[in-house]
């Protein structure tokens, strides 16, 4: 099933999934680098698939383990990271969207 | 084609496209918290597309593993601070390197310690141990000197670099050993310890202003390790969402070096806080200008154009908050403040943004170099709120100064710049800067957060 064919064929993906990424990532503007950085983080969390097969096939003492520590780890970056990028997104606003500043308007007075 | 594997494979098609759309979304700030939305649901689609996998056969590891991670992530994720986000990510990456890297080891293992393991394979699962097991530590490291767990200035000692050089070599020989004889477990484990060596070594003479070049390679590393794990283990899926994470990382490594004007190998290699103050101009006969203040809120209150140059002080001292309030005030006044972000400004990629946002300045004020630079000429004030490096003329007019042509905000161009600065001590690079010295230039010393309170104070009284 993993003969040769299929890792010539996963190069192909591979290669493209970089292009596509490269095309799509040079055009996020500079404002939304750390949330990019914590979303490509979260989505490459999907190795969490891989874990899953490995803490459940059953192939052994160590293995398992193993697999429920990567589980583990992936679950954390997905949870963490999909979070975390949401909570981030949720502050960018622009001007005419803002509610009106609650600080500074009470005291003061103009000049 | 089992109805089985063409769910599961639609899962991860459906998955795979929510990603890039996701990521897409990202390019309009308006759209990017939908397109992520569908990204977690992307994600969520393809874990249900890999639990009914007919190799799993008990889930009780699994459930365990999922509640553990939720368990962990979700305080991650909710309760971090924003100014804590480098450590935050940086830890992050090693979640990740770990997962990638444990099933790495454990197919290698599983397949009778190599013995059935074929060539391909073997190239794959190389370099999804190689990437994550450096990442590992890397990402370790660079957590600890986020957090201040470790010294943030570079650790060095003689011949590092040939040390660390060494290292990698042999783990890359180690690497082409196992694809001749894949069946050779000692070769195998040996490389994973070397790796895991040689991430701390990478990571150690790094000093804290280069971290945002460090963090985004380490990302790049992580996507790549996740991407190898797919090849390893024949999952398309993993494959594109590790390509487009290591694109990501690589693209940002790219954008902060040359925000820098240094190489990657400069970054990794250098050392630069380390380096000796090569620097032409000292400080020697010059004096600095301090001003109360009362008088630079006078200059606030009177200021028609003012723009907030924030640097990692400004995050250190959590001022965001305040630096808001006092825009507020200023607009209020009739006033209109901008704010010019340096790409390396803070610890990691775009950390000013995240902070300034987190403090409800609307993100259409918040304006990248080259947006702004031509802007300062036109400037009343500009306030400078611990940066130090990326607003040093020294890189646009001294040959000899370490930062000789990196690219920086043309500060010293407004009309008066007001400088919020604890002391005198040097930047990260330990190089003098000129500006502190300019007749337009006024020093208000003290803590970031202080300075603007009193700043806040004194423009309502006025």
């Amino acid at each position: 099933m993993h003969g040769e064919t299929s890792s010539l064929l996963e190069l192909y993906v591979f290669i493209l999934a970089g292009f596509v990424g490269f095309f799509t990532i040079t055009r996020v503007p500079a404002l939304l680098h750390t949330p990019l950085m914590s979303a490509t983080n979260a989505i490459s969390a999907i190795s969490l698939v891989g874990s899953l097969v490995l803490a459940g096939a059953d192939r052994g003492m160590l293995p398992t383990i193993l697999g429920f520590v990567a589980v583990t780890s992936a679950t954390i970056n997905v949870v963490g990271g999909f979070i975390i990028t949401d909570r981030m997104l949720k502050m960018f606003k622009r001007a005419d969207k803002r509610p009106p500043p609650a600080q500074g308007a009470a005291g003061g007075g103009a000049k | 084609m089992t109805p089985r594997t063409i769910f599961i494979e639609a899962a991860y098609i459906l998955a795979s496209i929510l990603f890039i759309l996701g990521l897409r979304s990202l390019t309009i700030p308006d759209k990017a918290r939908r397109g992520m939305q569908l990204a977690a649901l992307g994600m969520l689609v393809a874990i249900i597309g890999t639990v009914v996998n007919h190799e799993i056969v008990r889930y009780e590891w699994i459930l365990a593993g999922l509640a553990l991670g939720t368990l962990i992530g979700y305080p991650l994720g909710v309760y971090v601070p924003m100014t804590a986000m480098p450590q935050r990510i940086a830890i992050s990456h090693m979640f990740g390197a770990v997962a990638a890297t444990l099933v790495g080891v454990a197919e290698f293992y599983a397949l009778r310690q190599g013995a059935d393991v074929t060539r391909p394979q073997m190239a794959a699962l190389g370099f999804e141990v190689l990437f994550g097991a450096l990442t590992i530590t890397g990402s370790f490291m660079a957590f600890g000197k986020l957090q201040e767990l470790l010294p943030s200035k570079p650790v060095t000692f003689p011949g590092q670099n040939l040390v660390s050089i060494a290292m990698f070599a042999t783990a890359v020989g180690l690497f082409v050993w196992l694809l001749v004889d894949p069946a050779n477990p000692v070769a195998f484990y040996a490389m994973v310890a070397l790796a895991l060596v040689f991430g701390i070594s990478l990571v150690l003479p790094i000093g804290g202003a280069d971290m945002p070049v460090v963090i985004s390679l380490l990302n790049s590393y992580a996507g790549l390790a996740s991407s190898a794990t797919g090849f390893a283990i024949g999952n398309n899926v993993l494959i594109i969402a590790g390509a487009l994470d290591g694109a990501s990382g690589f693209i940002l490594s790219i954008i902060m070096s040359k925000a820098m004007n240094r190489s990657f190998a400069n970054v990794l290699f250098g050392a630069f806080g380390a380096a000796p103050k090569s620097s032409a101009k000292t400080s020697e006969g010059l004096t600095v200008r301090a001003i109360t203040p009362e008088d630079a809120a006078i200059q606030l209150g009177f200021a028609r154009q003012v723009i907030v140059v924030p640097g990692y002080g400004m995050a250190v001292a959590q001022a965001q908050h305040q630096v808001r309030e006092l825009a507020s005030l200023i607009e209020k006044n009739g006033g209109s403040v901008l704010y010019a972000i340096h790409p390396v400004a803070g610890r990691m990629p775009g950390h000013m943004n995240v902070l300034l946002a987190e403090a409800d300045v609307p993100y259409d004020k918040l304006k990248e170099m080259e947006e702004i630079n031509d802007e300062f000429k036109n400037a009343d004030v500009a306030l400078v709120i611990g940066a130090n490096d990326v607003v040093n003329p020294a890189a646009r007019s001294d040959k000899g100064s370490p930062i000789y042509g990196m690219p920086i905000l043309n500060v010293d161009q407004a009309k008066q710049v007001i400088v919020l600065k604890r002391s005198m001590n040097p930047g990260f690079a330990g190089i003098e800067n000129e500006l502190f010295y300019a007749q337009n230039t006024a020093m208000l010393f003290g803590d970031a957060k202080a300075s603007l309170a009193k700043l806040v104070h004194e423009v309502k009284q006025g």
